[in-house]
């Protein structure tokens, strides 16, 4: 199975005729993602080659879905203009049956994220992954659904579901993963932003539903309580074995570090509390993410699974 | 971005939440002015820097380190007061429980009048990032520590959440009014205040208005004492007059010059320089070098823009800090390849003469194309498969010579 994406989903790109939509639309295109067009207001009825495959622009996200039966968009619009898009795309979704946003737009006012994801939220047949993240992948024999800007050749198809906050840090984990001879599943970015779509329990659940994933990989890092909430909620709920790190132990308190997100205030969000929230649900803790691969093994055959 | 109290008083003022009236001054002379003109018997001298704990902070002199004078915000019962409060504090050394034993210059005063108090609160407006809304949080114990209040007596602490969608609820507002056990014009006004500070936090891009004591004054007036505010630095581009209000001085240097080459740098106190790509796998590194024996001497995100030109700016940020033995390059290649990595890591450590040991991962895209540059190179570098092992080479080798 996989969760969320796979060879049969139908992607659009929101913002296809820009440098990123451009750039990383070839990219899925070229790892056997089924894009089936993009949208730029103003700018429909544009043909674009990407990687010798002919692209259809249309104008808005509602015109798009009716034309090619589309069930997920991946946005790459600036950041003033992103949460607009967002909810253009969850209203016309809604109206179609549902479908999946998949926003990589980095640096969003964080009020107009908080509006975008009430409004997703009045759209109970869709789903939204980010902003701010790599996006999401699951990796088949031959290239497979790469909704995003990570690389796709370093993924495998496989057995474990990978969820985390960071970009290049996931990649870190997806090597982990094939270092210990591992294919991933799926792999979800859900991004270093305070406030986003898709959290870790979201991705927790569908992982435990999903009869291809047999373990997880769960990355976090310094800010907000969503690791704890997901330790909590996973000791409670999960069957499968899940591999923890969380980056930023050695952050100082009071400072950004780089993501909007990743920042202890108040003496809260450390990767200390996070680091037990997780051994007290019995979460597998790798403290270097070098050890991810060999943790997961010993997950895995705790757990009869290898 | 954050700004000083004075800057926040006048934008609450625009925003009808009352203060009371104060001045900003930058010398001495323009303070015993402000006395005069404010005519009040009684008025407050307040130290303006970015940090909190102005009030239990101590100021000393910044060549000499002596004691000036305890308490960064004074209430002067003269003129003659105010003349030596003010001189205690212009240009003297700040030091308060955020700022670090290092303080803050102090170049701002703001002169405030007197206000009798009756009763202190606390208010304060932020992201709430679980509930994904606007929280808004206040308390019958002001003037202290929240922390301290939250964590000894949680009940007093009272909490209501603006619907994204449609905005703070009325009802809402007048039971966290009432929780506060305010009555009649005095909760009246704070119903008013909220909804004011709601409106300023929406239209103003806020991330955080905090007001710290929020006075009910003799006559049952609210008025906000102290102001603290943060602006989301992602609206800048929908608020061009952010910049009159922005104080340099109050901002690290390197990290706006590491922010105009795309760079994301914090200055840490360790001994090991990290470039990595990826904010996420920047802190890993920071981690990894730590769990290896040393400590790290900075954050920095490389970012997936990066140039031959921006990585050699980091370098050279990287280097500028005396501390740093040695620096480890991690790099896991996605949009940026690491041959182009590779290139840019030689040619910018000729351009600086770069003498500390180097150990570079690569992993991802063209690792293997930016291992090979790399290692052909004269340049006296070491190569590392995995971060693990690229932290454990570039302790060992800042160790040699201890």
């Amino acid at each position: 199975m996989s969760i969320w994406v796979d060879e049969n989903s139908k992607i659009l790109i929101q913002g296809i005729t820009g440098k990123q939509g451009t750039f990383h639309g070839t990219r899925m295109i070229e790892y056997n993602t089924n894009v089936v067009g993009g949208v730029t207001p103003g700018k429909g009825g544009q043909k674009l080659n990407f990687s010798g495959r002919e692209i259809t622009v249309y104008d808005s996200m509602q015109e798009a879905i009716a034309r090619t039966g589309a069930d997920v968009s991946v946005i790459y619009v600036p950041a003033r203009f992103a949460s607009a898009a967002i909810v253009e795309a969850a209203n016309a979704f809604q109206e179609n049956g549902g479908g999946l946003i998949v926003c990589i737009t980095e640096g969003i006012p964080i009020l107009d994220m908080v509006t975008a994801v009430a409004n997703v939220k009045k759209c109970p047949d869709v789903r939204l992954i980010g902003p701010n993240c790599p996006g999401i992948i699951t990796p088949r024999e031959n290239g497979g659904c790469k909704v995003g800007i990570m690389p796709g050749f370093i993924h495998a198809k496989g057995r474990i579901g990978i969820v985390s906050k960071s970009g290049t840090l996931t990649y870190e984990a997806v090597a982990q993963t094939m270092s210990v001879g591992e294919g991933q599943s799926t792999c979800v970015g859900i991004g270093g932003d305070p406030v986003n779509g898709t959290g870790f329990i979201d991705c927790l659940q569908a992982f435990e539903n999903d009869n291809q994933t047999e373990a997880i990989v769960l990355i976090g890092e310094i800010g907000g309580t969503a690791e704890e909430e997901a330790a909590e909620w996973a000791s409670k709920n999960m069957s499968k074995p899940i591999v923890g790190f969380v980056a930023g132990s050695t952050a100082p308190p009071g400072k950004r570090m780089g993501h909007a997100g990743a920042i202890i205030s108040g003496g809260k969000g450390t990767a200390e509390e996070k680091f037990a929230a997780f051994e007290k649900a019995g979460i597998y803790v790798a403290r270097d993410p070098s050890e991810i691969g060999n943790v997961l093994i010993k997950a895995l055959e705790d757990t009869g699974r290898k | 971005m954050n700004i000083h109290e004075y800057q926040a008083k006048a934008i609450f003022n625009d925003s009808g939440v009352k203060v009371v009236k104060g001045i900003h001054c930058t010398s001495v002379d323009e303070a015993l002015n402000a006395y005069d003109e404010l005519n009040s018997d009684v008025v407050a001298v307040k130290s303006q820097i970015h940090a909190g704990g102005r009030g239990k902070g101590v100021l000393y002199d910044p060549k000499t380190n002596d004691l000036i004078m305890e308490g960064g915000v004074k209430i002067a019962f003269s003129k003659e007061e105010v003349g030596l409060y003010a001189s205690s504090i212009i240009g003297k050394k700040l030091v308060t429980k955020q700022t670090g034993k290092e303080g803050k210059i102090v170049n701002n005063l703001y002169i405030e009048s007197g206000c009798n108090i009756s009763h202190e609160y606390y208010l304060a407006l932020l992201i709430d990032r679980e509930a994904k809304s606007v929280l808004i949080m206040g308390s019958t114990e002001g003037g202290v520590d929240i922390e301290e209040v939250a964590e000894k007596t949680p009940e007093a602490i009272h909490k209501i959440w603006a619907d994204p969608l449609k905005g703070l609820e009325s009802e809402d507002v007048v039971m966290f009014a009432d929780s506060l056990g305010l009555k009649g014009k005095s909760k009246d006004e704070l119903v008013e205040m909220v909804n004011a500070l709601y409106a300023m936090f929406l239209e103003r891009d806020c991330s955080m208005i905090e007001i710290n004591p929020l006075v009910k004054s003799e006559s049952g007036e609210i008025i906000a004492l102290d102001g603290k505010v943060s602006f989301d630095d992602n609206a800048d581009f929908r608020h061009p007059w952010r910049n009159n209000l922005r104080d340099l001085t109050e901002e690290e240097e390197v990290e706006i010059r590491a922010n105009n080459y795309g760079l994301s740098y914090v200055k840490l106190d360790g001994n090991i320089g990290c470039l990595v790509n990826g904010a996420g796998l920047a802190m890993a590194s920071m981690d990894v070098i730590k769990l290896y024996g040393s400590e790290p001497a900075n954050f920095l995100d490389i970012g997936g823009g990066a140039t031959r030109e921006s990585i050699t700016a980091a370098f050279e940020i990287i280097l500028e800090d005396e501390n740093v033995e040695g620096i480890l390059v991690n790099i896991f290649g996605g949009i940026i390849q690491c041959d182009m990595v590779a290139n840019s890591v030689i040619e910018a450590s000729k351009e600086i003469g770069l003498d500390v040991p180097l150990v570079v991962r690569f992993s991802g895209t063209n690792h293997i194309e930016g291992t090979e540059i790399l290692n052909k190179s004269d340049l006296n570098v070491y190569t590392a498969t995995t971060l693990a092992e690229g932290a454990e080479k570039i302790v060992n080798l800042t160790r040699r010579g201890n």
